[in-house]
């Protein structure tokens, strides 16, 4: 502890009135220096009264035979009234039986009778320095739990902004769910309704992680949202949002986002990748295939990025299937991902379930494949199912 | 992760190895910022030793790439190991920065 800081206050309580003019006497130096400031009570019950009122004490060094009351019993209630100080009690040489009780009480240390004042200087010192240090940890320890709080509050709007509520439609089914890493992350999935009963899906990933990526994916997520709701193309929709993205960009966060429309009239969806993982289409005969690739570059790196849309009909029973990379980028006990591969031959010659049950078959088989390995990100899955008449 | 570099006449090569992700993205990002001087008209990423990155990885570089662009020096990505590739393709940023096959192509490339 730098010797710089200061002031302390010390409150000294002793019944003895030539105490005072000792100590500010033998302490002058620390006095004039601004380290210390002393204030004096002469008993228990006015060196609580002093606690009571004055605030900045930091230290007691109190005697311990007094008349109202003991040194003892001033020890006994200072955690009620200064729980943040530290006390030093002055006992008579040898008097182990006092030394021992005022220790038991929370003393920090003693100095015996009569006073050194070289041995109290070290003392106060030691007791001082192991005062900062407590009230260092106790307020790092405070900062944790705010940024606890604070994490605790971005996982909670991560999970409160996504679906819980999908359509019931007779031509098709659409589930999604998000199971988070235990670091807030940035996955997240929209259902949006558009015109003429059009569908928007999007599924996205906002790199890295921690409040800043969930304040990205907030803002990702409501730009999204206004930009399909205005514009028909998916591809118009992702140069939108990439350039209001990009501005005032300079932490370089970016999202990867897969967007597509589903139109019921004609069993058509039209999508448009901003580097995300393409998704996967399994069809009703137990095969399934990635959907072919568009351009498309991560969203709120560059301005002004174009992007290439595609059009593809989706048969009667055919699932798409839209994930991100905590999916096939989950590690098994060996160090393995999870991969593509693996993803498919969860739809491979299976039975055809719906959306929910689709859904749950892809965490299962991550979580399987994944054991005990700790889950370092989110894991999200997007089910769109059209009905098979 | 870990990084090792040289530097010679104004060009500096970077290798990076094992894995980057958001565990370590903070320290890939300070590394690079320790071993990046002003005076660099040409650095090189070398990520034949990198098995793994992900997105907090990804972002470290764009960020190294803007710090560049900035004080004008030349910046590309050589070697790139099959997984690592893929995530620069799928992420379209292979568009946006320069990948080479290997140093020698790099720094011609970038040497003209």
């Amino acid at each position: 502890m730098a010797d710089t800081s200061g002031p302390y206050r010390i409150l000294v309580v002793d019944d003895e009135p030539d105490l005072e003019p000792l100590v500010l006497q033998r302490m002058r130096r620390a006095i004039r220096s601004g380290r210390y400031q002393f204030v004096f009570a002469q008993n228990g019950v006015e060196a609580l009264e002093t606690l009571n009122q004055d605030d900045e004490i930091d230290m007691v060094l109190s005697d311990i035979n007094m008349p109202q009351m003991d040194g003892l019993a001033l020890l006994s209630h200072i955690p009620d009234v200064a729980p943040d100080i530290h006390a030093v009690i002055i006992s008579a040489y040898g008097d182990m039986k006092n030394i021992r009780s005022a220790m038991n009480l929370g003393a920090f240390d003693f100095v015996t009778k009569p006073v050194d004042f070289d041995d109290l200087r070290i003392t106060i010192e030691r007791a001082l320095s192991n005062l900062e240090a407590w009230r260092e940890a106790t307020a790092s320890r405070e900062r944790l739990v705010a940024l606890e709080n604070e994490l605790d509050v971005a996982n909670k709007m991560q999970q409160s902004i996504l679906p819980t509520e999908f359509p019931k439609q007779p031509g098709f089914q659409i589930y999604g769910s998000m199971i988070p890493a235990r670091v807030v992350g940035g996955d997240f999935f929209d259902v949006v309704y558009l015109d003429n009963g059009r569908i928007g899906l999007a599924v996205a990933d906002v790199s890295d992680k921690g409040v800043p990526a969930a304040l990205f994916m907030m803002a990702s997520r409501t730009l999204l949202k206004s930009a399909a709701m205005g514009l028909k193309s998916p591809r118009e929709v992702l140069t939108e949002v990439n350039d209001l993205l990009y501005d005032d960009n300079d932490a370089m966060m970016f999202v990867t986002l897969f967007y597509a429309v589903y139109d019921p009239a004609t069993g058509e969806m039209t999508y448009a990748n901003g580097g995300h993982n393409a998704p996967l289409i399994a069809h009703v005969d137990g095969t399934s295939t990635v959907l072919p690739g568009t351009n498309g570059i991560a969203l709120g790196v560059m301005p002004g990025m174009d992007y290439d849309e595609r059009t593809i009909s989706i048969s009667a029973g055919d699932t798409v299937v839209f994930y991100t990379d905590g999916v096939t980028e989950a590690v098994n006990e060996d160090g393995e991902e999870f991969g593509m591969d693996r993803l498919q031959r969860v739809f491979t010659g299976q039975p055809v379930q719906d959306a929910g049950a689709w859904t749950q078959a892809v965490f299962d088989a991550v979580n399987q494949f994944a054991g005990n390995t700790a889950q370092f990100d989110d894991i999200t899955c997007l089910i769109f199912r059209r009905s098979e008449t | 992760m870990a990084i090792e570099f040289q530097r010679n006449e104004g060009t500096l090569i970077i290798e990076a190895a094992e894995r980057v992700d958001s565990t370590n993205a903070q320290r890939f990002l300070e590394d690079l910022d320790a071993a990046i001087e002003p005076t660099d008209q040409v650095v090189i990423l070398d990520m034949e030793k990198l098995t793994y990155i992900s997105s907090a990885g990804l972002r470290v570089v764009l960020q190294t790439a803007k710090t560049l662009q900035r004080q004008n020096s030349g910046f590309a990505l050589c070697a790139l190991s099959g997984t690592v590739r893929e995530v620069f393709e799928i992420s379209g940023f292979d568009q946006v920065i320069a990948i080479h096959p290997s140093q020698e192509e790099a720094i011609s490339a970038l040497k003209g």
